[in-house]
């Protein structure tokens, strides 16, 4: 790659001071007006075929033009090879070749359970969708449930029990665990460890309980190297005990986030989300008006020509018997009218897309947001002095009008004290048991958990660790830096690990046991609010993985227990043995074990001790889980990888993030090497300047820089965790940033497929709404097209015509679409090299804006997928027919006619297709085969595609109610990205059936179309965002 | 000046015109040929099956009903192949000692299945939906023939996309009633036109040739 100029950063500023600068912007590549980005704008497929570079020469040309000629028809004359079919000796029943079977099933992370559905095609599980009826899912999902398939597939994943590195069995290690025990047991347990991540499973609990109470001597320790301390130290210093604390965000008006990324992170999040953007689900009953857009809802215009398309007759009044709807469908109606909007206030120092959504983001460093939280807490409890923070009056005015039904959140990077704080306010404005419940913690035995780990390295180091069994969590590569856990792991004698993929720690460890996947396993876990579900198995291990619980079933002393008898055991011992069956089936069935959420309890918080201020000192380190492969444990999968992180659209890397100001001050750029010096250990990352991150703070993600993650994660990125300290987990002051020479390529999708700042997002607050519904509408070019202006007929459609809104103030911008989308369609990996060529494959896309200046700007996050328009302008430039309208109005793409001029690509106004410019899916790892949707064709080289609005799922669906002589009912169709969406933002129906809910989000006045102005008139819209701000800071 | 050329260079050339496109149309024939035979498209072909299995005999003699066998035909888009369980309901009690039915038997005695050649074996890029079809009256023989009379199975038609275009363009040509979906012996009467278009308008089918229905 060619070297990049330096961004003139002084012009930036300029031009966003100025009022010619764009209202919103992607980036400050956009806004510098760089020669490469505007090369990337001017050039959509970049970097092509460099083979062309001698001048071209007749000869060459008709000999190249006749070879390919020749080739290509002789590649056409091929003979379908022999293929076999190979039926079930005895067919298993309810097994239907062609039709999937859902079963509920859970994955937990950080202990955290979340109730899922995966689909599995004859025994292979191929999709993973949130179980309704989990409290904690409601039927969302997010990006790791979705990636999670790929890992379970994953032909790097553990495949033997190794001893030493050489392949040996599980029958030894187990033999090899007994003796173990057989000599802990002599010492009564003594020099006996197990060392897992944070339990909440009761079957595992009440195992190593067992253990524990046989072998007193016995410890049992925990680490999460990514998990919740500081909530855990902060329930300690409120109430002196730990409790879960559970927040109703349906009852609350006003959020205070004190750094926490509730929506997208954390227990509960999925719950959090929905129950967030239903709260900003502003809906009137002023429907849309303009003249033009009457047409699409009162039928169409006649053309002079017979129209191109006509479904036979509508069959209303042919269906016979009672229609069958699924149950979730009949509770859909019109949406209710809802006028008001909750108010959300952030304070964080690093983007979030929590932030995002904020009504009023405050940018703060990190160490300060103690000191605002605190002022904030004496402004609630009575008028103050003026404090440090002038918005401070104005935010405790407003909680004090909203007692009872406001929440104060503390994210899980503030120190234990902000977490205290935040209680203690809950408390006085009388938020606990309204928005906020307490329950006792869901975690089997909640410990400190550095504590507990510093402990085990203490004793490793001390001797007085004989055996130690790690439960996965890969502490060798995640502990803190400072305790030097592998070197104290070479003083145990007998180490044994149990983990998904021979990992750094696997490399450290005398045995060494294949985990099986969630997908693989029997078990149990706990969700956020303590409600229980059965992790059922989809599939035998594929590579002969084992669960936990056999692990600790052999170092119990019963080694021949399955998980599933161990897992029915414990709940045989606590339930109705007579009714035991049913209740264990329903409970298989259902995906939640009834009555098992936790009960609230009555705690009361103290006011924390008075806040030390310590002002932090020069610049300050933050250490964060990475946004898409968390601490590291998804480093190997390659949807997460490739994911665009919610707030800068980067793939394949972490970087370190600092403020634009900041960024001057030290005369860095995007994409140059720095050296981090942090209490006296270094660190050569890139730089990636973050409009909207606080000034001399640097954000650095962990999970990178893996040595032994597998052949897609490792050596990508740098090991943030060589900074990480057992005193400072979440970073601290005293950082220095040394740059050095090199400078990095990173691969970000922001810039591709842009739209080159056109009116996209359009925004209003919540009063400008009300004084306007039709806002969206202001500009002249905004307005719709006339359609008799139109010199084509237009389409007519008496059957179905299915349609899309996206709202997005409801969207949060998180990326469960993407990776949903990615799962269900059979979309493959391109690799950094390639997205940094602009040919990632995602058919969906969140686009991220900025508004305003870049030291606090507002962020918009906008999903974008194939528009399905009315008069699509690929159609009309396919040379082959391989893209046309069909009779319900997608805009089919056919990969079997299409011989790839990407002419539809360069007239997508949009830019939302794909092409394949190399084989970028994997044909050849047959464990990868596995995974696939059966029902979506795997595309090959040379072939563009795009979103089809699922249309193999809009098969299904019409199959089934074909056969029962009935019209699809409202909600029976769900997208992969709709279905996915925590937030519900994605709506999809007919708008043909005017009771519809898409219908009717489309007659709402927030509605508008992008790019109305080309008379595209696509199908997906988009209902507008809104602000609803404080009055008082605002005119301030 | 003389002449470049001989004067044979006349014949030559007409020569080598006509043989060109003469050529040129053989070579043309030859790919049709190919292209419909049945050495591509496998069109009556019988292909070698771990038992040869008799339609004729199951069907005809035995009196057995097509759905006894291919059970999803009527719920999935997978007809069904019948698991060694099925062929065994019969033959643990019928031709039980038959050395052709050896391989049967011993798929049921160690548990591994029989491996069939795909007889008709549509493009990875096709989504075919049996039981669809069923449902709206196009009965089995339609597309397979009349396998009833197969002594060992071949393909009837050559599942090209044009053959299936017939149909979806103009269903009322082909579709039956639907109590008549499995009579393989089944004759279209005098007045198909009249009682297909009939039937189209009472199974609700529509001439669906958009992309999607076939190809995602």
């Amino acid at each position: 790659m060619k070297e990049k100029p330096a961004l003139d950063l002084v012009k930036i500023r300029t031009r966003l001071e100025s009022a010619q600068g764009p209202l919103y912007w992607k980036s400050l590549e956009e806004l510098a007006e760089t020669e490469d980005f505007k090369a990337f704008l001017d050039d959509e497929f970049a970097e092509r075929s460099t083979d062309w570079q001698s001048p071209a020469n007749r000869r060459n040309f008709l000999k190249l033009m006749s070879a390919s000629l020749a080739f290509a028809g002789v590649t056409a004359c091929t003979k379908q090879p022999k293929e076999t079919i190979v039926p079930y000796v005895r067919q298993p029943e309810e097994f239907i070749p062609g039709v999937p079977l859902f079963y509920a099933t859970a994955m937990q992370m950080g202990g955290v359970g979340t109730g899922l559905l995966a689909t599995s095609h004859l025994g292979r599980p191929t999709k993973i969708e949130g179980n309704p009826d989990h409290p904690g899912s409601l039927g969302a999902s997010d990006y790791f449930h979705q990636a999670s398939i790929l890992t379970m597939y994953d032909p790097d994943r553990g495949q033997a029990v190794t001893n030493n590195g050489h392949i040996s069995s599980w029958v030894a290690f187990q033999a090899a665990l007994s003796s173990a025990r057989e000599r802990a047991a002599i010492k009564n347990g003594d020099g006996l460890r197990i060392l897992t991540e944070t339990v909440t499973s009761p079957t595992l609990t009440a195992q190593i309980q067992g253990i524990l109470k046989e072998m007193p001597g016995a410890k049992w320790h925990q680490y999460e190297a990514c998990g919740r301390h500081n909530a855990f130290k902060g329930a300690m210093a409120a109430f002196g005990r730990p409790v879960n604390a559970i927040y109703h965000f349906d009852q609350a008006d006003v959020i205070v986030s004190l750094d926490a990324d509730f929506l997208s992170c954390g227990p509960g999040n999925l719950l959090y989300a929905r129950q967030f953007a239903d709260k900003r689900r502003v809906m009137t009953n002023v429907t849309h008006t303009p003249q033009p857009k009457e047409n699409w809802q009162e039928g169409y215009q006649e053309g002079p020509d017979a129209p191109r398309h006509n479904q036979s007759a509508s069959y209303a009044e042919e269906a016979t018997g009672p229609v069958h709807l699924p149950p979730q469908v009949q509770a859909q109606g019109k949406p209710a009218e809802q006028t008001t909007q909750n108010r959300l206030y952030v304070v964080e120092p690093s983007p979030s897309p929590t932030g995002g959504m904020a009504d009023h983001h405050f940018v703060l460093r990190r160490s300060e947001v103690e000191a605002w939280a605190a002022e904030l807490s004496a402004a609630i409890g009575g008028p103050s002095g003026a404090g440090k923070f002038k918005e401070i009056a104005a935010i405790a005015k407003d909680l004090q009008a909203h007692k009872g039904s406001s929440i104060m959140i503390a994210g899980a990077h503030q120190p234990a004290n902000v977490h205290a704080l935040a209680h203690a306010m809950n408390h006085s404005l009388g938020n606990v048991g309204k928005t906020v419940t307490y329950t006792d913690p869901i975690e089997g035995n909640p410990t400190d958990q550095q504590q507990s780990l510093a402990d085990l390295v203490a004793d490793m180091n001390a001797g007085k660790v004989d055996s130690l069994l790690m439960l996965g969590g890969n502490p060798a590569y995640s502990a803190p830096v400072d305790l030097n856990f592998a070197a104290a792991l070479k003083k145990v004698p007998w180490r044994g690990y149990l983990g998904l993929f021979p990992d750094e720690t696997a490399a450290q460890s005398v045995w060494y046991v294949p985990e099986a996947h969630y997908l693989e396993s029997w078990g149990d876990v706990r969700g956020f609010d303590g409600t229980v579900s059965f992790v059922q198995p989809l599939i035998a291990p594929l590579y002969g993985g084992k669960t936990a619980i056999e692990v600790v079933a052999t170092l119990a002393g019963q080694p021949d227990k399955t998980a599933h008898d161990v897992v029915r055991e414990h709940w045989q011992a606590q339930a109705n043995a007579a009714a035991f069956d049913i209740f264990w089936k329903k409970a298989l069935h259902d995906g939640v074990v009834p009555n098992t959420a936790l009960p609230a309890i009555n705690v009361t918080a103290k006011a924390p001790a008075a806040a030390e201020s310590k002002p932090a000192q020069g610049m300050e380190l933050m250490l964060r889980p990475d946004p898409t492969i968390w601490d590291g444990s998804f480093a190997n999968n390659g949807w997460l990888q490739e994911l665009p992180k919610p707030q800068n659209k980067m793939t394949w890397d972490n970087a370190v993030w600092i403020s634009p100001t900041t960024a001057q001050k030290l005369n860095l750029n995007t994409e140059d090497m720095v050296e981090l010096k942090y209490q006296g250990r270094t660190v050569t990352a890139p730089v990636w300047i973050m409009p909207g991150h606080a000034n001399d703070s640097a954000t650095v993600h962990l999970g990178f820089g893996r040595t032994r993650a597998g052949h897609v994660g490792s050596e990508v990125g740098f090991n943030a965790y060589l900074l990480r300290t057992s005193a400072e987990p979440d970073g601290g002051s005293g950082l220095e940033i040394q740059k050095v020479s090199g400078s990095h390529t990173f691969a970000t999708t922001q810039h591709s497929q842009t739209m080159e700042g056109r009116d996209l997002v359009r925004t209003a607050t919540l009063e400008e709404y009300k004084k306007n519904p039709q806002y969206v509408d202001e500009k002249e070019e905004q307005k719709p097209i006339p359609t008799w202006m139109s010199l084509y007929p237009d389409y007519r459609y008496e059957g179905y015509k299915w349609g899309m809104t996206i709202d997005l103030n409801a969207c949060n911008g998180c990326g469960a679409c993407v990776a949903a989308c990615q799962s269900e369609n059979n979309i493959p990996v391109v690799g950094k090299v390639e997205v940094a060529r602009g040919r990632h494959m995602h058919w969906i896309r969140v686009d991220r804006y900025f508004k305003g200046n870049w030291d606090n700007p507002e962020l918009y996050y906008q999903p974008i997928n194939c528009m399905q328009c009315e008069n699509a302008p690929c159609e009309l430039v396919c040379p082959v027919a391989a893209t046309v309208h069909s009779g319900d109005g997608l805009n089919q793409m056919v990969y079997n006619r299409c011989v790839g001029t990407r002419y539809c690509s360069n007239n997508c106004p949009y830019k939302v297709r794909r092409f394949n410019f190399l084989l970028y899916s994997d044909w050849y790892t047959e464990s990868l085969k596995g995974g696939r949707n059966p029902n979506v064709t795997v595309r090959s080289r040379g072939v563009m595609e795009k979103c089809t609005y699922c249309v193999q799922r809009i098969n299904v669906v019409k199959i089934e109610s074909e056969k029962q002589n009935r019209r699809i009912a409202d909600g029976e169709i769900n997208p992969a990205c709709s279905q996915a969406c925590p937030a519900q933002a994605i709506v999809f129906g007919d708008i043909n059936d005017p009771k519809s809910r898409v219908a009717q989000l489309k007659a709402q006045a927030r509605n508008y179309s992008l790019l109305e102005e080309l008379n595209t008139r696509p199908r997906t819209t988009y209902l507008g965002r809104l602000r609803n701000p404080n009055p008082e800071i605002e005119k301030g | 000046m003389a002449q470049i050329f001989h004067r044979s260079t006349n014949t030559i050339s007409k020569v080598s015109i006509i043989v060109g496109a003469l050529g040129a149309g053989l070579l043309l024939a030859f790919a049709y040929a190919m292209d419909r035979g049945a050495y591509i498209t496998d069109v009556k072909v019988v292909k070698e099956q771990p038992v040869p299995f008799s339609h004729k005999h199951h069907v005809t003699d035995d009196g057995i009903d097509c759905r006894y066998c291919h059970t999803s035909v009527e719920t999935s888009s997978f007809a069904g192949i019948p698991a060694t369980e099925i062929c065994m309901s019969c033959h643990s009690q019928i031709w039980s000692n038959a050395a052709i039915l050896e391989p049967v038997r011993a798929s049921f005695r160690t548990g591994e299945s029989l491996e069939w050649t795909r007889v008709h074996d549509l493009p990875d890029f096709v989504f075919f939906n049996h039981s669809i079809h069923i449902n709206k009256g196009i009965g089995c023989a339609t597309c397979h023939g009349r396998v009833d009379q197969m002594p060992l199975t071949y393909k009837e038609n050559t599942l090209y996309m044009n053959w299936c275009i017939q149909c979806h363009r103009n269903p009322e040509k082909f579709v039956r009633p639907r109590d008549q979906v499995f009579n393989m012996a089944y004759e279209p009467p005098a007045n198909q036109e009249e009682l297909g278009k009939k039937l189209v308008q009472e199974y609700h089918i529509q001439s669906l040739t958009d992309c999607y229905t076939c190809h995602r």
